[in-house]
């Protein structure tokens, strides 16, 4: 009762956003970009008053580990007649994520020696350019934005992290580390 | 001091003998400890540098600046760099002056702001040949594209100069190449908003700025797949070629009458595409093009390995209304073709200036598998 879709269709490309945003979100951090390296297979199944549900094959790579790929399936629904809520999403990542535990703790230990709270913006520049130093920063902002696109992804959308406008360190009396990001998303579909 | 080596002290005028002057950089983390060491030991010190990065950093931005400094000729022109429209435009002026023979420059009309439309046309002689269309930057913040496109004019006249590549395509056909096809986004980009994607025009009743050229083609117009709203990034305008820009190629297209191949180019998404946006209905040449397009991605794929999909556009990326190549087509250009280039989201618009050369590169494989093919399929 699935339908097989040509890996070129749009439909698939946009459910395989939608995925790779929540997958980010659950999987990413400042250590950690997670890349749609290609859509291998789409299929779509049309479901009598629930909605419309895609089963997708996923190849993934994390942007700072590119000599490895990752596979992942995932399950995107998209409820029936539904504005506001989320797709749901299932995924299975096949085999292991490179751990990122000593990155993660290096980013950590670094900010915590900070003087002043981090400040920082548009990143990357108007020339593509994203300072070293601030790339674990680049990647916890597409944690961010992956919550927020598959929060509002739909049939009809196909969201990406266009830019950082501003983040911002928030000062904090315990040992977390918060940061105020203003992103902005570019939609493909509505520009 | 010097032997405290977990202050990392950097000492630029070492410690020679008793009365002479000791200079060091101090890190930032040691500075608490190295005051206190002094002041301790009754050494008397002073500030010369209060931030070394601080320093370097201007001098970083000074060398940038004075890289950008305008090159003598298209030899030493940054093909590495995202440049501005007067260095574009320069650049032209240089290409065409050291290849008065091959290339010439066309005023095809004038912006909404003002600004001269500029069309390089390369050509080995003849009259009114059959020929080929390139433009890039009909959206300004897709900067890969015009990037591109200064690239690809270079190539042009390199591959006549060596006799190879697209020289054997120049005996036969023209080449006409928009870089900068809508310069007032360009610059709006360069100087407020990098965002930009419209025209920066304002017509009577609009509350916003600027109408999306690639919405303003009389094919489909106004269909959905573009917004009414001016307010839009997809807003099609009050009517067709109500955009200088947009008109004055649908001028030059139909005034020439004898252009075979027509290629808008765009970023981002990785995608080589064809009509039509603004219907489902496969257009007539569909096998054709789509057997093309296969050829054209697996030519650029083969360079540096990036993957695109194709198809038409309704299909592979959304319906559009109103799209350039969609009017072109039903002109009778067969080829039309719509390519985004890099990449597929990780920096989308905001691509490093270090893949402009790859971009280019890669893409021009595809274009030149296109020119081929028109060049053979005359019609």
């Amino acid at each position: 009762r699935a339908m097989e879709l040509p890996p070129g269709h749009f439909s698939a490309a946009r459910a395989a956003a939608a995925a790779v945003g929540y997958l980010r979100y659950l999987r990413g951090g400042p250590g950690c970009g997670l890349r749609l390296r290609e859509l291998r297979r789409a299929r779509r199944q049309d479901i009598d008053d629930v909605g419309h549900k895609y089963y997708l094959d996923l190849e993934l790579e994390d942007v700072l580990d590119k000599d490895r790929t990752v596979s992942c399936t995932a399950e995107v629904l998209y409820h029936l007649g539904s504005k506001t809520s989320a797709p749901d999403v299932q995924l299975t990542v096949q085999g292991e994520l490179r751990s990122t535990e000593e990155a993660d703790k290096e980013f950590y230990n670094r900010m915590r020696s900070l003087e002043k709270e981090l400040v920082a913006e548009n990143i990357p520049d108007s020339h593509g350019n994203v300072p070293p130093e601030l790339e674990p920063i680049h990647l916890l902002a597409w944690v961010a934005s992956g919550y927020v696109i598959w929060q509002n992804s739909t049939e009809n959308t196909k969201f990406h992290l266009a830019q950082v406008k501003h983040v911002q360190q928030v000062k904090r009396n315990d040992e977390d580390l918060q940061f105020d990001f203003v992103l902005l998303l570019h939609e493909m579909v509505s520009q | 001091l010097t032997s405290l080596f977990p202050l990392q002290l950097d000492f630029w005028l070492a410690p020679r003998r008793l009365g002479r002057p000791v200079d060091i950089r101090v890190p930032f983390r040691s500075l608490q400890a190295v005051k206190a060491h002094l002041e301790a030991s009754g050494v008397s010190y002073s500030i010369m540098i209060e931030d070394v990065q601080a320093l370097l950093d201007e001098e970083q931005t000074e060398m940038l600046r004075s890289s950008r400094q305008r090159s003598v000729d298209t030899a030493t022109f940054n093909y590495e760099a995202y440049h501005t429209i007067d260095e574009i435009y320069n650049f032209m002026d240089m290409l065409v002056a050291e290849n008065p023979n091959l290339v010439s420059k066309l005023e095809i009309g004038r912006s909404t702001e003002n600004r001269p439309l500029y069309v390089l046309k390369f050509s080995t002689g003849g009259t009114n040949r059959p020929a080929i269309w390139i433009d890039t930057g009909i959206h300004s913040r897709e900067w890969v594209t015009q990037a591109s496109g200064v690239w690809f004019a270079k190539k042009i006249v390199q591959d006549h100069a060596n006799n190879e590549g697209v020289a054997s395509i120049l005996e036969t056909m023209d080449i006409f190449l928009e870089i900068v096809t809508n310069p007032d986004g360009f610059v709006y980009t360069h100087t407020t908003n990098r965002m930009w994607r419209k025209t920066r025009s304002k017509h009577a009743g609009a509350i916003c700025v600027g109408v999306d050229p690639n919405r303003n083609w009389d094919a489909g117009f106004g269909d959905a797949g573009a917004s009414g709203n001016s307010c839009s990034e997809t807003y099609h305008g009050p009517y067709p070629n109500s955009e200088p820009e947009v008109k004055s190629i649908v001028d030059f297209v139909k005034s020439h009458g004898n252009i075979k191949a027509f290629v808008s180019i765009h970023s981002y998404s990785q995608l080589l595409l064809y009509p039509y946006g603004y219907t489902t209905t496969p257009a007539p040449d569909d096998k054709e093009l789509n057997e093309v397009s296969a050829k054209a991605v697996a030519a650029l794929s083969s360079l540096y390995g990036t993957q695109f999909e194709y198809g038409s556009i309704i299909t592979t990326i959304y319906r559009a209304s109103g799209s350039t190549v969609d009017w072109t087509y039903n002109q009778g250009i067969k080829y039309s073709f719509t390519f985004e280039l890099r990449d597929t989201g990780r920096y989308g618009f905001l691509l490093p200036a270090k893949q402009i050369v790859p971009t280019a590169q890669e893409t021009w494989l595809a274009l030149k598998v296109i020119m081929e093919h028109a060049r053979d399929n005359m019609y």
